[in-house]
């Protein structure tokens, strides 16, 4: 019944998106344009990574606000790398910018577990230290074109093809990873048991301090992925504007995935069809002639209507299921 | 059958006490438990059969005492610790993860492996497939716990228990939320799975229920073990004698006070599940006691008086005038007042000033025009304080400082101040010491002897014999007794209280 639930959820998304595109196409034929599906396939990768981590510690019950600050200050260590030991292979940008995100996110996630902190709280609170030592190790300065690598900033263009450059490839990846993780692994259900009752989790031998741990830590470590990948797309990184406002976009993309707020419900392919419904709006915004000053307006309204839908959803369902309890009675 | 545990019993507990911040609520307990028997644990509301079963299975530790199982010492840490040995806990309503499916729920946290290695979907979903056939019961696996019935989760949790082959389940009242038909399936099930070699912990207040499925039944009083026997050695009356067999503590005079008129009558109120055809009338000045065991429907009523979850049918007169109470504000303006239950969930303000919980009942009082007079508002909760000698540091201090004892002085005194005709208390001195309770009887007392009706739920028996002038008392739903104070004793009112036919139960 609940799985019928979601059936109807992610496709009432993927309804969204159609009927979002066919409007946008209308207005503007452009928008249904090869061209355009590219730009949209382009400025997804970001957030579809962000989220996959963010939909795990959602999923748990928990949240991560620092992944914006996580992903500019892996973004900017890989960046100076890049710039003073340019003699380094710049593959092992990759291992640095992850790495960072690791550690950063197992500060996160020691925090919450070994003080008994809300995740919402402790991360408020990362996201200004992190934004903050960006500040510190780039000494406010943007890191230019120039140091970052043409064969990494080629990942977002044209290599290995134009048609699907490495950038999506490696999105690709990380969603068919998060779904084996989510879905196929024992800890990856234990995430979504911690999140359905954390009083029955510990009773049941689930380690909840190591999983809640675990689900930073990957939140962490994709968040410093999508760091270099910031590099690469954009070519640059700078400390006041690389990440900032990711974590919004990332949560917004989740919740209208389908993933409760509450924990315990949520699936991969709703998040990836919420990323891309982000994905469609973002791309179609200037298309339609509607400044950027705008943007973060109209994506704080889609996040608002999704929790609305969210929440009836969830209603319908418990007075649904609790008739069906009555009757059984 | 492997040797050595056939000449050990499942369990043999010595000496277990147990105390709670320092206050003893299980004392040198001592119980064997066979194999293949079903052995029912007996007792009033915290006499401490669910505190010895929650030791047994891992949720508490003892304070002193050691438990062997199959002949050997063994330290039940914890609930894994519990199921390792082959003990399972069922609770009333069982412990599970609503959203994940019923075939997961069985086997989380039992299922081997490193974390990463894959989750066996095929082969869990063909397990919990058989176990369910093993059960004889139809309940979709792959579905979610989400929106099963209640006997269905226990279904789920007796299967979990056979999942890990327990050799000791322990049933903690499992069927107050079932119907007869689902009671039916569970003793045929039980019977079964001690026909199997398999001990079973009942805990239960339905005499009938124990003596249709139990072997044996143990018997606790104020933390004490009173007796074990067969259950064919004991009438109910020796049962019901054994349990409330506590020495009375002494009486209070209730003060005489002229009876009025009718001022809350009640005619054939009904909540289908909670409670069915409630009639009674309380008059000015009169104390009339609810009596009944936990879940018997005594505060589903007071909460449908107080329209917080209003009746289906019936009808509700407030001094001879029919009313219909939808929320609790018309009630309060009808000149109810209810000091409910729970006061930590449903009572109290925690963080906020003893000040403000006092006046939270009364913001016409201290406002004009919606702005709070903080002087009106002090002036007022100091009078109250020094009424209710209420003890404090400070008006300002929050109320989550306080004792147990002063912040129900707290609530009661929120409720005197919208200077109600009809006072409903659930429970009031639960949790509270003896000699604030005194203060809380001669309280009762004095608001009757000023023409206030009032209606007494209380699981205490030596309370409703001190202070009601009548006692109902409730059961499955029904009100099975009224009792004038002059026939009131705790057995009679025990004999009422204790339901016993199964056919008589309420929808």
């Amino acid at each position: 019944m609940i799985q019928k639930l979601f059936l109807r959820r992610e496709a009432g998304i993927l309804l969204m998106i159609i009927l979002f595109c066919a409007f946008v196409g209308i207005m503007r034929p452009r928008f249904l344009t090869l061209d355009q599906f590219r730009i949209i396939l382009l400025l997804v990768p970001l957030i579809l990574i962000g989220a996959m981590g963010q939909m795990l510690v959602i999923t748990a019950r928990h949240v991560d606000l620092s992944i914006g600050s996580i992903q500019g200050l892996a973004a900017m260590l890989t960046a100076l790398m890049f710039k003073f030991h340019p003699e380094i292979p710049w593959g092992l940008g990759f291992v640095v910018a992850i790495g960072v995100g690791i550690i950063l996110g197992l500060v996160n996630g020691v925090l919450i577990t070994a003080f008994g902190l809300p995740a919402i709280i402790v991360t408020l609170g990362t996201l200004s230290l992190y934004r903050g030592l960006t500040f510190i190790v780039s000494n406010a300065k943007q890191i230019d074109r120039q140091f970052v690598p043409a064969a990494l900033k080629a990942m977002s263009q044209d290599s290995p093809s134009y048609a699907v450059p490495w950038i999506i490839v490696i999105a690709i990846a990380v969603a068919l990873a998060a779904y084996w993780f989510a879905n196929h692994t024992i800890i990856g259900r234990q995430v979504y048991a911690l999140g359905s009752n954390p009083v029955a989790a510990p009773l049941r031998g689930i380690r909840v301090n190591a999983v809640t741990i675990l689900v930073f830590a990957i939140s962490g470590a994709l968040a410093g992925l999508s760091g270099i990948l910031y590099a690469s797309r954009w070519g640059f990184v700078n400390p006041s504007n690389t990440g900032t406002g990711f974590e919004f976009q990332v949560i917004a993309a989740v919740v209208i995935g389908g993933v409760s707020i509450n924990g315990g419900i949520g699936s991969i392919p709703g998040v990836i069809l919420g990323v891309f419904l982000l994905g469609c709006v973002s791309a179609a915004l200037p298309l339609l002639g509607i400044p950027g000053t705008a943007q973060a307006a109209i994506y704080g309204a889609v996040i608002v209507m999704a929790l609305l839908i969210d929440r009836s959803v969830r209603i319908r369902a418990n007075s649904a299921l609790s008739g069906l309890q009555r009757g059984h009675a | 059958m492997p040797d050595g545990t056939l000449q050990h019993p499942v369990i043999c507990a010595t000496g277990i006490s147990k105390s709670f911040a320092g206050i003893e609520v299980l004392r040198d307990v001592d119980l064997d438990l066979q194999r293949g028997e079903i052995h029912a644990l007996l007792g009033e509301n915290g006499a401490g059969k669910s505190t010895f079963a929650k030791i047994l299975a891992g949720v508490h530790r003892p304070t002193r005492g050691t438990i062997d199982v199959n002949g050997s010492q063994a330290d039940i840490s914890s609930p894994i610790a519990a199921q390792r040995l082959g003990i399972t806990l069922i609770h009333q309503e069982p412990l599970s993860f609503p959203d994940l499916s019923v075939a997961e729920n069985l086997v989380l946290g039992r299922i081997g492996g490193s974390p990463l290695s894959g989750v066996p979907w095929k082969q869990m979903v063909r397990d919990a497939e058989a176990l369910m056939q093993l059960l004889g019961v139809a309940i979709e696996v792959s579905r979610p716990m989400r929106g099963l019935s209640i006997a269905d989760q226990q279904m789920v949790e007796i299967a979990r228990a056979l999942a890990s082959d327990s050799r000791l389940i322990i049933m903690d009242e499992p069927t107050a939320p079932l119907t007869p038909k689902e009671v039916e399936t569970l003793f045929t099930i039980a019977r079964r799975l001690r026909d199997e070699g398999r001990t079973i912990v009942f805990i239960s207040h339905r005499l009938e229920e124990v003596r249709a499925l139990c072997d044996r039944v143990t018997i606790f009083r104020d933390g004490n073990k009173v007796i074990t026997d067969t259950i064919e050695n004991l009438t109910d009356g020796d049962i019901i004698r054994f349990m409330i067999g506590r020495p009375l503590k002494e009486y209070l005079k209730k003060q005489d006070v002229t009876i009025g008129d009718i001022a809350l009558e009640v005619e054939g109120l009904s909540k289908p599940g909670y409670f069915v055809d409630i009639n009674f009338k309380v008059r000015r000045g009169e104390i009339v006691g609810l009596g009944g065991l936990v879940g018997a429907g005594r505060t589903d009523v007071a909460r449908a008086l107080f329209g917080i979850a209003p009746a289906m049918e019936g009808t509700i007169r407030i001094h001879g005038k029919p009313v219909t109470i939808h929320d609790p504000s018309t009630a309060i303006d009808l000149g109810l007042a209810f000091v409910p239950e729970d006061r930590a969930v449903a009572g109290i303000f925690r963080t906020l000033s003893i000040e403000t919980n006092i006046t939270a009942a009364v913001p016409n009082k201290i406002s004009a025009g919606g702005i709070i007079n903080f002087f009106k508002e002090h002036g007022l909760a100091r009078e109250a304080v020094q009424k209710l000698s209420i003890r404090l540091a400070s008006l300002r201090q929050p109320i989550g400082e306080l004792s147990g004892g002063n912040q129900q002085k707290v609530i009661l005194a929120r409720w005197l101040l919208t200077d109600p005709d009809i006072l409903i208390l659930d429970e009031p001195t639960r949790g509270i010491d003896i000699g604030v309770k005194a203060e809380f009887y001669d309280m009762i007392g004095e608001l009757a002897a000023h023409g206030r009706a009032i209606l007494l739920i209380s699981s205490e028996l030596p309370e409703l014999l001190a202070l009601c002038d009548r006692v109902l008392v409730m059961s499955e739903g029904r009100i099975t007794a009224d009792i004038p104070r002059a026939e009131a004793t705790q057995e009679t009112i025990m004999h009422a209280a204790v339901p016993r036919s199964i056919e008589g139960r309420a929808a």
